[in-house]
């Protein structure tokens, strides 16, 4: 039973840092309250590194409903968001802080 | 200004939300105000810390510190609630009695508020960092004037807290019988939306499959970003397009914390003299 817990969570603590290590990225940039590129491309079923960049003097919230993603990204800095495997599909994602700004993780 | 005055608002809604059915989940118990204020002093206190820190906390644990950190305060948030839901079946019967014979001053020392206390506090502090985060980032970057973005903040402070105050001033109006029923099926909820969320950062952090990542979508009906969309999320955990983990945690909430407030109250009335009712099961406030 202990042993069945270690392994468990050896499982657990192995996945992400396999999954770090193999994952190709693409760079995002939020730029005066747009995403740049307005559109990424990610293939049927992959798994991508997104690293979103904020170029604003002022703090965004990447975030996707559909993504399920939320996370804060400071005044100048850059942060990952590991999105997929996903079905193809437009998957919207905006900046919390300026829902204006939107852009989408396009799969197929 | 009414852009601050929005993005203040929607987080400060949330908090304030929660902090409505706290302060009508303590209805009539001694000194809770104390308490709600010193969880709420606390959470500002702990915002401004969590903002400050916000690089550190995002590079940690190799970059998912923000999702561990969200999640785990979460967390925190549904075992405080269960704690008080399963206490409340336990010991609310005793102190309805007792405040009829005693008073306020029996349930006051017994009653365990801290618990409902740092559930104000994590609320306060996770909302209230994103405000704090946000407004530093407008005066950092001199956008607006500061005038403009005090009047905003205030503006946007003075709404949420509003509609924290409807939440309660509505519970209020319900029986006193009745409200500790109500109060403990919003807790339970509130504590099962919070299992959902934190189970989001989870699966976004990579420490939880998603199993199934859309289960349905009831976005065409009321997205998660509307108004009321917002509000029911804070309320009731809803989200339109939700994950299976995230299924999981709100079931396994409901089912874990719900089974052990009936075990708790069940035995409690098997024991009890004073409740001669031939079936434990349909007693109210269980």
């Amino acid at each position: 039973m202990h042993r069945l817990v270690v392994i468990a969570l050896l499982m657990v603590c192995a996945v992400p840092a396999a999954a770090v290590a193999q994952v190709p990225a693409i760079a995002l940039s939020i730029r005066d309250h747009q995403f740049v590129p307005a559109e990424v491309a990610v293939p049927t079923g992959a798994k991508v590194e997104l690293i979103v960049r904020n170029e604003q003097a002022v703090p965004a919230e990447f975030e996707s409903t559909s993504l399920h993603r939320e996370k804060i990204v400071t005044a100048g800095s850059a942060v990952s968001v590991y999105v997929g495997p996903l079905d193809p599909g437009r998957y919207e994602f905006f900046d919390d802080f300026y829902p204006a700004s939107r852009g989408f993780v396009v799969v197929r | 200004m009414l852009a601050t005055a929005i993005i203040v608002f929607r987080e400060v809604l949330e908090a304030a939300l929660i902090i409505g059915i706290v302060l009508a989940a303590s209805q009539g118990v001694a000194r809770r105000g104390l308490w709600v204020a010193g969880g709420i002093a606390g959470g500002i206190l702990g915002a401004a810390a969590v903002a400050a820190g916000a690089d550190a906390i995002a590079a940690a644990v190799e970059g998912i510190g923000q999702e561990v950190f969200n999640a785990t305060i979460l967390l925190a948030a549904v075992g405080m609630l269960g704690w008080h839901n399963i206490w409340m079946t336990r010991h609310g019967r005793e102190l309805t009695l007792a405040a009829n014979r005693l008073g306020a001053a029996v349930r006051a020392g017994t009653r365990p508020l801290w618990a409902l206390a740092a559930v104000v506090g994590l609320a306060v502090l996770r909302e209230g960092s994103e405000v704090v985060l946000f407004l530093y980032g407008i005066a950092a970057a001199g956008g607006g004037g500061p005038v403009a973005m005090a009047i905003g903040g205030a503006l946007g402070l003075a709404a949420g807290v509003a509609a924290g105050a409807t939440l309660y001033l509505g519970l209020v109006r319900i029986p006193m019988r009745h409200l500790f029923a109500v109060t403990s099926w919003l807790v339970l909820l509130l504590a099962a939306g919070m299992a959902s969320q934190a189970a989001a950062f989870l699966m976004q952090a990579d420490l939880l499959p998603p199993l199934g990542a859309n289960l349905w979508n009831t976005s065409f009906v009321l997205t998660d970003q509307s108004l009321v969309g917002r509000v029911l999320h804070t309320l009731i955990g809803y989200t339109a397009q939700p994950a299976g983990i995230q299924l999981v945690f709100y079931v396994a909430t409901l089912l874990v914390i719900g089974s052990l407030m009936r075990l708790t109250g069940s035995g409690r009335t098997a024991r009890s003299p004073r409740t001669p009712s031939p079936d434990p099961r349909l007693q109210p406030g269980e």
